[in-house]
């Protein structure tokens, strides 16, 4: 494993609720140019992970670094504004702006600092990318469910993250949608981008992901391509209980 | 955009020229509701400054403008301090307030927001009551200048161009776009990169020192000034309702609640003078029932529907 270099080092990462441990002691590193999956049964711990890289949470214990540097216990806004951008398991968009004002947003604050015409052409730019440029002017309320997806991802995008957290962008979406999802992720990592996934949809995880993390009951219990980890006997169990392994 | 907003801007300018004007065709009865009309018009365009994109109701208006009244009335009765000097230490204190205020409130959202500002703007009427009852020697104190009804009419319409011209510089800032986000949503506010503490104080900050301005502007028309009055918590319910009423979402929404509001207020509190609180619950009622966007906001959705149906 390559520990310099890393964009991503996560070192012993725990996150207690009272006496419930979410994350436990989880180690891992995310390479520059690489998609890795975060994957595992609901309740394994998947969204407290990606909430403590972008500091919607701060970790009980543990250190994440951003290339190198420290970002556990910085603020999300501090977070951001080194280069992690996410998306949320519940989309949340702004509902009382238009959709452009939606990605000017995530032009203006972030990694690099936008403002007036260079934000909104940013903005239109990451618009088309997603495939949502003829609603530009539209108010929320217009889209449909993958509509929002995508123009929470463009918000995201406008913000040029470095590394992007995606918490199931393509939970809820009906089978075509789905296939439109995919090959969107698919183009982001064509750009080279490096990107975290929280994904139940394992077609998604063939073929996106060079690398997994399984997690359950807050702990990883297997790491490595996408193939290999998926035919574990011990993830097999963790989905699926002690008969089917 | 840009276009309309300085459209906008030129109204309002002829708007302020036009109000300049009200004390040369009255100087009695309807130039002393002009004065009234005019200090919550400042009141609420500062109120909407904050309270207006990120949603935080605010109940501390009435601490704000006691600070200023009340600072103004001591430096004048009790220390011979010239009005001007008070004038303009007053919002000073108000916005170090403010300040304070905002870093303690940082936490709160939604109806504890609310209660605190309450609460706080209670108890600091009762720790200025206090202090001025048991170490301060008078009850009272006088605010006595040379100004006139229209004297006062024009500051306060000064103090409301201001407001706006300021209030019209922050809706096209990157700190006006961070507040509307922070009113959508503060999680993603925060995921975009704001660091959602600084615009929410500085703005509160700037609401304190508008409302301190206003309260010293407005002290010498009551000459005579106590405590318990000019921190009245009447007066922060009353700067809420009237912009709820016109609509928070605009600028120039307060101003579209005020004037019917003040008209409305002064025929009940002469006929029904015991039922002004009866009303303010009414016109409360009829906000949430009726015009939860305020009447900018329902005319702006009928305009919405009528463009609609003649697009369909």
């Amino acid at each position: 494993m390559r520990y310099s270099g890393a964009v991503l080092s996560v070192r012993g990462a725990t996150k207690r609720f009272g006496g419930l441990v979410a994350v436990d002691a989880l180690d891992f590193d995310v390479a520059e140019h690489q998609v890795m999956g975060l994957i595992g049964p609901n309740g394994s711990g998947k969204t407290t992970m990606m909430n403590l890289i972008s500091g919607a949470l701060q970790p009980t214990a543990g250190s994440i670094a951003l290339k190198g540097a420290r970002i556990s216990n910085l603020p999300a806004q501090e977070i951001t504004r080194r280069g992690v951008g996410r998306t949320f398991q519940l989309v949340r968009l702004l509902p009382s702006m238009s959709v452009l004002e939606n990605v000017i947003a995530g032009a203006v604050f972030g990694h690099r600092h936008r403002w007036g015409r260079e934000a909104e052409d940013h903005a239109h730019r990451m618009l088309e990318r997603v495939g949502l440029e003829a609603m530009a002017f539209a108010p929320i309320s217009a889209l449909t469910y993958i509509d929002q997806k995508r123009l929470e991802l463009a918000r995201v995008l406008a913000g040029d993250p470095e590394l992007l957290l995606l918490d199931e962008w393509l939970a809820g979406l009906n089978p075509t949608e789905l296939e439109t999802g995919i090959e969107l992720i698919h183009d982001l990592r064509g750009e080279g981008r490096t990107i975290i996934l929280v994904e139940h949809v394992m077609d998604a995880i063939r073929s996106l992901c060079d690398n997994c993390v399984v997690m359950s009951s807050g702990k990883k219990i297997a790491e490595g391509n996408p193939a290999d980890v998926l035919a574990d006997r011990e993830v097999v169990r963790a989905y699926l209980g002690d008969e089917d392994a | 955009m840009t276009a309309s907003g300085f459209q906008e801007l030129a109204i309002a300018a002829l708007l302020v020229v036009l109000a300049a004007f009200i004390p040369m065709l009255s100087d009695g009865y309807w130039l002393s509701i002009a004065v009234t009309a005019m200090m919550y018009i400042a009141l609420s365009t500062s109120w909407v400054l904050f309270s207006g994109p990120t949603h935080y109701i605010s109940l501390a208006s009435g601490a704000f403008f006691g600070v200023g009244g009340y600072l103004v009335a001591t430096g004048m009765s009790d220390y011979d301090l010239s009005f001007w000097l008070m004038a303009a230490a007053a919002p000073v204190v108000a916005t170090i307030l403010a300040a304070l205020i905002g870093l303690a409130t940082l936490r709160l959202s939604g109806v504890y927001f609310v209660i605190f500002t309450l609460g706080l703007a209670e108890m600091i009427r009762n720790i200025v009551s206090w202090v001025q009852n048991n170490f301060l020697g008078s009850r009272g104190l006088y605010v006595l200048t040379d100004f006139t009804e229209a004297h006062i009419y024009w500051m306060l319409l000064g103090i409301t161009a201001a407001v706006y011209l300021l209030g019209w510089f922050v809706n096209r800032s990157r700190i006006g776009f961070a507040l509307r986000i922070i009113g959508n949503d503060e999680t993603v506010a925060r995921h975009v990169g704001i660091n959602t503490a600084t615009p929410k104080v500085i703005l509160f900050m700037t609401t304190g020192f508008f409302a301190a301005l206003v309260g010293a502007v407005i002290a010498p028309r009551y000459s005579y000034i106590e405590p318990n009055q000019v921190f009245s918590p009447e007066l922060s319910f009353l700067v809420v309702i009237m912009a709820l009423l016109g609509g928070s979402g605009r600028l120039w929404g307060p101003v579209v609640g005020v004037i019917p509001f003040t008209l409305v207020w002064e025929f009940v509190a002469v006929q029904f003078p015991n039922q002004t609180t009866l009303f303010i619950g009414l016109v409360f009622l009829l906000i949430v029932y009726g015009l939860p966007h305020g009447v900018v906001g329902r005319l702006e959705q009928l305009a919405a529907s009528v463009r609609e149906r003649r697009n369909a």
